[in-house]
């Protein structure tokens, strides 16, 4: 239900959305009139309609991972789709750079997503009859760009994400991961300032998906992206974002940063998936810190603000004092006690953290 | 009781069959009787059809045409001066390739006249030797699937040519050439408007179903009528028949491909003609393939019955052959269209699934192996032509073709077979005919005949009522109306008759010998195999044996039906077997099924709704078999349709009984696709 505006202040942001319907039927629009925004999704299915996406309201700004986290049929793809207008959302506006693209033509939208757009999807959808080279270098061909040229930027690509050597094998001789190493350097070859991820890594293993979300991570420290990214995976989210949209029904429950979902989960829904969450992988020490006294006796030792509790419980537990936390300066910014580590590994659901999560 | 009554369909069979038998028994046998037969109210429509197609083509809208005869400018309908044009398009091509293949100066005569071509006979097209054609598909058959394929192409191309049917040969594939490519291109055009119009997909649909159950025979009366007759007209006819199929699987293909793909394309920034061209076509290409061996087989399948209105080739010998019970003549030439479909359906089939897969590090000479070994291959095979002039001084120069029916011939041999198969199982054969026809078919035929039209609407709109309630019985009942308004509603019971004693049959057939194939892997494949060649086969093919064993019989129609029509039944039975969830096997096995009860309890319920699909195919095969059975003489609505052809007004009646046999397949298609989807859902199968 909460739809806080993001955290730092910026200027514009990259996406807006304005109170986005999306529903499915034949007669949705006129439902939609009568309903005067107020939307009930089990009143609507009894009218043969299917609610995708109910009243979604957000900003994403430049350089901000936004993730949205739905078990299937949750409608978070398809608020993805509304945003990439894939699909046409039923009412509502979305801003892409300060631009209503529901009201774009087709040679508009065709403009955009030469130019600024980048989508990468859950089963790769690679072209069979394309080689890896061809499959990166195609946004580019579309656009016109010269054979020369876009291949020297699909070899970039290539480079980038690491399939070096394999520029003339096609999809089909590919493992997934690699496929989707492809993909992801398809989405990227025309430099997007947006880039929109569909369970990217769903459809692959374990241990591969891993590997791939640190791939990404790397990828964004190097590129940084404006995103929007769709799971189903809860600790997925939790690794990769900035912030997280959950959503349920069409509805976006939650949205905020992961420390605070996991600290203060708005709805029973959100806490039932947050209950499992080991925190001391989640959280980091900012989000638990108290404030800094001076005054205080403290010990010698220091660590980071910005990381996970997980990493550097070992040294706060075993330590008599408070540990300072700085920031990347080297200030002091907060300090930490065992005490405070013990409560937040084995406290009661009931813990409040503090607010000063940035 | 009447809870019980509803929920129990067994019970609502058995009464349906009740009332069935009941108006069966009562109603007194008389023309002035409604409840016997209808009044023929259509019989004014073939009529209407004659006269609208005429002041079509003759009267309706006139312009002004230079008439290069006379010297003048006369008035000439439109619709027929444009048919004339696609006409004369279509026979140019036609010539076009022939004479590459076979030599001759029509080609040089559209660009000159005759008068000129006579007097420079160096500008006649001078054809190719055999050697080059034959060599050239070996060639080809190897690049698309190696050693085996190029063995079938390089055997049959040499059997063709050594038999002297080498220039008939050619005459049905230049016309096949030029057919199919056509019907591709047309297909490919409308299945990709029909996905991206609902519209568009929602009225070719039933012209879809309606124009693969019209008999084939159908077709030839107004595209006689329309463009003539010839070569042209038996390519339209094709085209018309051929089409459907790539239509049907451009859209499937498309379909299949989900929304990730397009949406992929869309992302990537691709206008609408980028998308279509780029991502959709290119990645749906084996569905889009698959249409084009269709395409390919049912041109095939008209090569015999396109010969009626006049295409020249193999079709039409083989015709005459039959017609003079020339068994021997029809057998080698039967086995010459037979290799032929197998060739262009392994060909097509191999460039569907070859993958193209190039690595751009491929020297000059590994590029282009194939072109060179065929341009060494030219040289050769020319040379080996002027050679033979010298080897063979007199008469035919072998090595450059080997004229009609001046080759090696086995039909003394076949023939006296199949008089010593005469001579010694005379009796036997005999006996079998007689007790078939006398004690089988008659008596059948004679209930058909003796039904009452009120019992037949009875049984099947209650059938459809049954299965799918009242919008099923509606659709069969209107179905069956048109039939029974028309004069022919006897001899649709005689079509119908024939069709169901060999779909009985050959479903029993089908759905036995198929489940005793599905035991183990081995027979499993072989009864694919057979499956896939015999579908090849065009099915005027299996007339011959039958004839030949049976003679001019109803006996001969029912038998080849039989054979025809279990293919599909064999094939499904297999499949939906072969589809049964190995885990299901698995639960059944911890169950402690033995052999019978699995196939019972699991395999046989489970697979049921897909049998029911080959069931479905097997009718549509069995009517146009039973179609093509009037060439051998049966008194149903096929006989009618061949004597339409032949009738200066048959246009009306051609298509008004085409459309009748059409009615009959829908009907049947009607309630079995609406029982085998609902047990489908009832599965949770999909």
């Amino acid at each position: 239900m909460s739809t806080q505006n993001a955290t730092s202040p910026s200027d514009e942001p990259v996406i807006r959305c304005d109170s986005v319907y999306k529903i499915f039927g034949d007669n949705a629009e006129s439902m939609l009139k009568k309903a005067n925004g107020v939307v009930d999704a089990a009143k609507f299915q009894a009218a043969g309609c299917i609610v995708g996406v109910n009243n979604a309201s957000f900003d994403i700004h430049a350089g901000e991972l936004l993730i949205i986290m739905g078990l299937s049929g949750s409608g978070k793809s398809t608020l993805l789709r509304c945003i990439s207008r894939l699909t046409d959302a039923t009412a509502g506006k979305i801003f892409i750079e300060g631009e209503d693209i529901l009201k774009m033509n087709n040679k508009q939208l065709i403009e955009l997503r030469r130019n600024k757009m980048g989508m990468v999807f859950q089963n790769f959808a690679l072209l069979p009859h394309k080689t890896v080279l061809e499959n990166i270098a195609f946004p580019l061909q579309v656009k016109g760009v010269s054979t020369q040229e876009s291949v020297k930027k699909a070899k970039e690509m290539v480079d980038l994400v690491g399939l070096t050597g394999r520029e003339d094998y096609f999809p089909r001789q590919l493992s997934g991961g690699q496929q989707q190493r492809v993909g992801i350097a398809r989405s990227l070859v025309i430099e997007p300032d947006i880039w929109f991820l569909d369970e990217p890594f769903s459809a692959l293993d374990p241990l591969i998906r891993k590997e791939m979300q640190d791939e990404f991570l790397r990828l964004q420290s190097v590129l940084h992206k404006t995103i929007l990214f769709v799971t189903h995976d809860f600790d997925e989210a939790l690794r990769l974002a900035d912030r997280i949209a959950i959503m349920k029904d069409g509805i976006i429950e939650q949205l905020d940063t992961p420390a605070n979902i996991v600290l203060n989960p708005a709805t029973e829904y959100v806490r039932k998936f947050t209950e499992e969450v080991p925190r001391e992988k989640v959280l980091k020490i900012e989000s638990v810190m108290d404030a800094f006294d001076p005054l205080e006796s403290m010990s010698d030792l220091t660590v980071p603000h910005n990381v996970v509790i997980e990493t550097v419980a070992e040294v706060i537990l075993n330590s008599s004092k408070p540990v300072t936390v700085v920031d990347d300066a080297g200030q002091a910014v907060g300090a930490i006690t065992a005490a405070k580590i013990v409560h937040v590994l084995f406290g009661s659901h009931s813990t409040k953290g503090s607010e000063n999560a940035s | 009781m009447i809870e019980l009554f509803k929920q129990k369909k067994s019970l609502q069979f058995i009464l349906l069959l009740v009332i069935f038998y009941l108006l069966n028994h009562f109603i007194v046998p008389a023309e002035s009787n409604i409840l016997w037969r209808l009044p023929p109210l259509l019989k004014w429509f073939p009529l209407y059809i004659n006269d609208s197609i005429g002041y079509l083509m003759f009267e309706w809208w006139p312009v002004e045409v230079y008439d290069p005869d006379i010297e003048e400018f006369e008035q000439k309908p439109l619709v027929s001066q444009f048919t004339r044009i696609i006409s004369g398009f279509i026979l140019f091509q036609i010539e076009f390739i022939r004479e590459i293949m076979l030599g001759g100066a029509k080609t040089i005569v559209t660009f000159s006249s005759w008068d000129w071509a006579t007097a420079n006979p160096w500008a006649r097209m001078p054809g190719l030797p055999w050697t080059v054609i034959a060599g050239g598909a070996t060639i080809l058959g190897y690049a698309l699937a190696g050693r085996g394929l190029a063995l079938l192409v390089g055997f049959s191309m040499t059997y063709i040519s050594v038999f002297g049917q080498w220039e008939p040969a050619m005459q049905t594939l230049s016309f096949v050439l030029v057919a199919a490519p056509v019907s591709v291109f047309i297909g490919l055009i409308l299945g990709i408007w029909a996905f991206r119009s609902k519209t568009v997909e929602a009225v070719l649909n039933p012209l879809l179903n309606m124009a693969q159950i019209i008999p084939h025979f159908s077709y030839l009366i107004p595209v006689m009528v329309f463009f003539g007759i010839g070569d042209h007209a038996g390519a339209i006819a094709t085209v018309i028949f051929a089409t459907p199929p790539m239509v049907r699987l451009t859209l499937l293909g498309l379909k299949k491909l989900g929304p990730e793909v397009a949406e992929s394309g869309m992302m990537s920034g691709c206008t609408n003609w980028q998308l279509l061209t780029n991502v959709l076509v290119p990645t749906a290409r084996r569905d889009i393939l698959i249409g084009v061996n269709q395409v390919i087989m049912q041109c095939l399948a008209m090569v015999v019955l396109a010969s009626l209105i006049g295409a020249k080739g193999l079709g039409i010998d083989l015709l005459i052959a039959l017609n003079r019970l020339d068994i021997g003549k029809a057998t080698e030439i039967g086995i010459c269209i037979v290799l032929i479909a197998i060739v262009l359906d392994r060909m097509s089939l191999a460039w569907a699934n070859k993958q193209t897969d190039y690595f751009s590090s491929l020297s000059f000479i590994e590029k282009h192996k194939y072109s060179l070994v065929f341009a060494a291959l030219f040289m050769i095979a020319l040379g080996l032509a002027y050679v033979g002039q010298f080897i063979f001084p007199e008469g035919f120069n072998y090595l450059y073709i080997v004229p009609h029916n001046k080759g090696m011939s086995i039909a003394i041999y076949l023939q006296s077979g199949v008089d010593w198969i005469w001579d010694t199982y005379f009796f036997a054969l005999k006996v079998f005919n007689e007790w078939l026809i006398l004690s089988v078919l008659l008596p059948v035929k004679a209930a058909y005949l003796g039904m009452p039209v009120i019992a037949t609407f009875t049984l099947f709109m209650g059938i459809g009522f049954i299965v799918g309630g009242l919008r099923v019985a509606l659709t069969v009942g209107a179905l069956l109306l048109f039939i029974a308004l028309t004069q022919w509603w006897d001899r649709a019971l005689i079509t119908a008759y024939l069709m169901s004693v060999s779909v009985l049959v050959s479903g029993i057939i089908g759905i036995t010998v198929g489940t005793l194939c599905a035991q183990n892997a081995r027979s499993t494949r072989f009864i694919l195999t057979y499956c896939d060649t015999f579908q090849t086969f065009p099915s005027f093919i299996y007339l011959i044996p039958v004839m030949m064993l049976f003679g001019i019989t109803d006996t001969a129609v029912v038998i080849a039906i039989i054979v025809y029509a279990s293919i599909p039944a064999l094939r499904y039975t297999v499949e939906g077997l072969l589809s049964v969830p190995e885990t299901l096997q698995d639960a059944g096995t911890m169950s402690g099924v033995n052999r019978v009860q699995r196939w019972l309890t699991i395999e046989l319920p489970m697979s049921f709704p897909h049998i029911a699909l080959g069931l479905n195919q097997t009718v549509v095969f069995a009517l146009s078999m039973v179609i093509i059975g009037a060439m051998i003489g049966t008194d149903d609505l096929g006989q009618l349709i061949l004597g339409s052809l032949s009738d200066r007004n048959g246009v009306g009646n051609g298509l008004i009984l085409g459309i009748c046999v059409a009615c009959i397949g829908l009907a049947i298609d009607q309630i079995l696709r609406t029982w085998a989807n609902q047990r489908k859902q009832a599965l949770g199968l999909n």
